[in-house]
């Protein structure tokens, strides 16, 4: 019964303060990291400029950092070419979803199908309110009702657990400066032999230094950010927090089950959503980049430790 | 130096009961606010149910009590709506839901009324609710179990009282097939 104790009954509301924080983190190192590093590209690179580029470097990674926040959401849901259900589509699924929304005291949120037959699912939104759940076309057809439950409980209680905001700051920041980083890479390298002969301050040692001293600068804030995606115990936790809800493990392990199955490749999806998904729509055998952003545990683990919620 | 180590303590004290105030007020604000989910599920229970008894008695006309007990029931259920405590509203809701059992039972009687889409419409609908019902119940008392146990443990338990924590109700309804909590292990 409800009133019993359960083990270890795990509050949203402690994994949604956690999320506050990794937000706030997640903020203030992406402002911090694109001033630094443009002002090194400024100072280096473009001849001693690197202090009149600062306060640029800070309004550009404020306003980014900004519409990331605001319309991150809509930015991927128009990537993964996702389409809003009207109010009398896919019944099963609005009061599916909307029973589950209430057993976690949130906002039933909208409703997206993405038209591909490869079954997979995720939500994002900057809050429970501002939420999106996102399913394919293949993961209606083929999960039954519980498969279904198993599902939209996993992703809602990433809506509740406010992971949603963090997975969505860290696809659209991660990713902006991983190009900026990559762009400042090729141009040390590349700007490095030809302009810095003409400085005092140039040559190949001297270079070698500065990217030396910036990849240390940033090498740990990029690790602790990628800490921030690659957090297998939230999917875990999503997974738990989720059966918690159905009181139905089985129907999220058969529905994970089937999904790995499958060996449709979702056309929508790319390496930067992918990590959104609740599986990894790409079914390629990941890269080592790949992995670094790979914030799904084995999905065998995961089925293991839902049977053995029993 | 006296002087501050007694500062210090008092600030320390201070601190201590600002926060667990707070944090008190937080959880008992997070009941009400889950209370309300059961309310909003309740009151769309109550509303279907005037159709529903219309609808089936088009066809069974015969059945006078079985109607009478549901309007009664949910004249009651209405009625403990507007100011009783969850324990009360329980009751009420189960007599309710008891008096629909056996509305669903004379409709299965009736195979015209089965075909009949505003029956089934209606009927869908109060399933979906009554779902929504148990789910919000369970987040309720999920809620209800955090404040309550916040309130008996050490040392919140020695002053709660004195600041006017009082433990709230767990809302109960008699449900059978309920599924069980699976054990969660970290």
């Amino acid at each position: 019964m409800a009133s019993a104790p359960s083990p270890a009954r795990v509050s949203i509301y402690d994994a949604a303060a956690a999320n506050r924080v990794r937000t706030a983190v997640l903020l203030v190192s992406f402002v911090f990291i694109v001033v630094v590093l443009a002002y090194f590209v400024g100072e280096y690179l473009a001849g001693g400029s690197g202090v009149a580029i600062v306060p640029i470097a800070f309004l550009i990674a404020v306003g980014s950092a900004w519409v990331s926040y605001f319309a991150g959401d809509k930015l991927i849901l128009a990537q993964s070419r996702a389409r809003e259900l009207g109010p009398d589509e896919e019944k099963v699924l609005r009061d599916i979803t909307e029973t589950l929304a209430v057993g976690l005291g949130v906002p039933a949120p909208r409703l997206y199908v993405i038209e591909d037959s490869a079954p997979n699912a995720f939500a994002t939104g900057r809050d429970p309110a501002h939420a999106s759940l996102v399913v394919t076309r293949g993961l209606l057809q083929k999960m039954d009702r519980t498969e279904l439950e198993g599902v939209l409980a996993h992703e809602l209680s990433h809506v509740g657990n406010r992971d949603i905001r963090v997975m969505l700051l860290v696809t659209v920041l991660v990713g902006t400066v991983a190009l900026i980083a990559d762009m400042a890479w090729r141009a040390m390298f590349w700007g490095g032999g030809s302009r810095g002969r003409d400085r005092d301050r140039g040559g190949g040692g001297a270079i070698l230094a500065i990217v030396a001293l910036v990849l240390l600068v940033i090498s740990p804030i990029i690790a602790q950010l990628i800490q921030l995606a690659v957090s297998r115990q939230r999917e875990y936790l999503a997974d738990a927090s989720g059966a918690l809800l159905t009181r139905y493990p089985p129907g999220l392990a058969s529905a994970l089950r089937k999904i790995a199955a499958d060996t449709e490749v979702l056309e929508a999806a790319n390496k930067a959503t992918a990590s959104l998904y609740i599986a990894n729509p790409l079914k390629d055998a990941p890269a080592f980049f790949d992995h670094l952003f790979d914030t799904h545990p084995p999905i065998e683990e995961r089925i293991r430790r839902l049977e053995a919620m029993g | 130096m006296e002087a501050v180590v007694i500062a210090v303590v008092v600030v320390a004290v201070v601190l201590f009961f600002v926060s667990t105030y707070n944090r008190l007020v937080t959880l008992r604000q997070r009941v009400k606010e889950a209370w309300a989910d059961i309310d909003v599920q309740l009151k769309r229970r109550h509303d279907l149910i005037p159709n529903l008894v219309e609808t089936v008695k088009g066809y069974a006309t015969h059945e006078s009590t079985v109607f009478q007990n549901v309007t009664q029931a949910r004249a009651a259920a209405v009625a403990a709506g507007a100011t009783a405590s969850p324990q009360e509203r329980a009751q009420a809701e189960n007599v309710l839901t008891g008096a629909l059992r056996s509305v669903f039972a004379v409709a299965e009687n009736y195979p015209q009324l089965q075909a009949v889409q505003e029956f089934k419409d209606l009927s869908e609908n109060l399933t979906a609710t009554e779902d929504k019902i148990a789910f919000a119940r369970r987040f309720y008392n999920g809620n209800v179990r955090d404040y309550n146990t916040s309130l008996q443990t050490f040392p919140t338990n020695l002053f709660a009282d004195a600041f006017g924590f009082k433990p709230e109700e767990y809302f109960e309804l008699a449900e059978a097939g309920e599924r069980e909590a699976p054990q969660v292990k970290f």
